[in-house]
């Protein structure tokens, strides 16, 4: 690899790193900016609205299945998460080792 | 007395339980049972033709060559995971990117109307995050009109001359942020406000989701910039043969 090459790809991960600490800064700073919120979910907001314009609404229709417990379904959520980053994985380590085979 | 105390316990555990167990939470999506039946099947029929045309030009895809389908897996992969990912926001609620705006962007809006469908029918039956009866209008929010934004705020900002990267930015992070505009809509037309009516019901809802979605919206934004950047460096070639292609060299930030 010739220097200025080391020097593009060193500018690359740099360019891409910084990207990804803006999105984690992004997600930290809330917690010090709302201290002490409750963080829950905008729903219950929503939900909380709805009864309040419509006091009389009451929902026509059940989920069919309910995650029993909150463990079950963080447990779905990170599963979830944990599929889909998988197969990102996949497919870019693919594609990288495709590039340096074929350099 | 040992019966009295089986069953006091017995309540106290079923109150227990009742406590415990999450309420459905409607979060980003319209929860199952929330839209009046008349609302749910109107926004049902208005996903249906993109649906069907998002079917129709995945089916076009499949003849193209096998790393382009590997490309499209990737695509319905990262909404998968990003909507699967709930996100402190600087209001002090949490809520979720949905990550349709990089398929958007890439294989153009109603292949993600398809693949947001996908995501949408998961959360649906296992996580009763939306629900069944919701998902024809939670699939036009996030699954048909962020998609449309993301795609016309790149094409457009395109065609004005913006560097790409930035073109992905906005697109991606309008999109995500008129989806809840859209879910904003949806509420406001089926609770209109009894004294302002459909206007002042939006305003209101609107202001439950927008300002916790900004920083969510650039959150988006950056990360579709950085999966755009990545592929356009390893797959170029790829990218390139799509219809709706982008011209990688310049994608990269």
């Amino acid at each position: 690899m010739s220097r200025t090459q080391t020097g593009h790809s060193n500018n690359f991960l740099m360019k891409n790193l910084l990207l990804l600490a803006l999105v984690v800064a992004l997600a930290v700073i809330p917690l010090f900016i709302s201290k002490g919120a409750d963080f829950g979910g905008a729903d219950g907001k929503a939900e909380a609205l709805i009864s309040e314009i419509n006091p009389g609404y009451t929902p026509w229709f059940e989920s069919i299945w309910e995650p029993p417990s909150g463990e079950i379904e963080s447990l779905l959520f990170a599963v979830q998460a944990a599929l889909g980053a998988g197969v990102i994985g996949y497919c870019l380590g693919y594609f990288k080792g495709r590039k340096k085979r074929g350099d | 007395m040992k019966t009295f105390k089986r069953s006091s316990l017995m309540i106290f555990y079923l109150l227990a339980l009742f406590l415990t167990i999450p309420k459905p939470a409607f979060a980003m999506h319209i929860m199952e049972g929330f839209l009046p039946a008349g609302w749910a099947a109107f926004w049902a029929l208005a996903t249906l033709p993109f649906l069907i045309l998002g079917i129709r030009s995945l089916n076009k895809l499949s003849s193209y060559n096998p790393k382009i389908k590997m490309l499209l897996g990737l695509v319905g992969a990262f909404a998968f995971v990003l909507s699967a990912l709930k996100i402190p926001s600087v209001t002090g609620s949490c809520s979720h990117p949905t990550g349709v705006g990089l398929g958007a962007i890439m294989f153009g809006p109603t292949v993600m109307t398809v693949l947001g469908i996908i995501v949408l029918l998961f959360q649906a039956l296992l996580l009763a995050h939306g629900g069944l009866s919701t998902l024809g209008a939670n699939a036009f929010s996030m699954a048909v009109a962020g998609p449309l934004v993301a795609y016309g705020i790149f094409k457009g900002t395109q065609k004005l001359g913006a560097p790409q990267w930035l073109s992905v930015f906005l697109g991606a992070g309008l999109g995500n942020l008129f989806t809840y505009v859209v879910t904003s809509v949806q509420l406001s037309l089926a609770f209109p406000s009894g004294t302002g009516g459909v206007m002042a019901s939006f305003s209101k809802f609107a202001s439950v989701f927008a300002v916790t979605q900004i920083p969510l919206a650039v959150s988006e934004g950056l990360l579709t910039v950085l999966v755009l950047n990545l592929l356009s460096t390893y797959a170029r070639e790829e990218l390139g043969q799509l219809h709706f292609s982008i011209s990688p060299k310049e994608a990269r930030l």
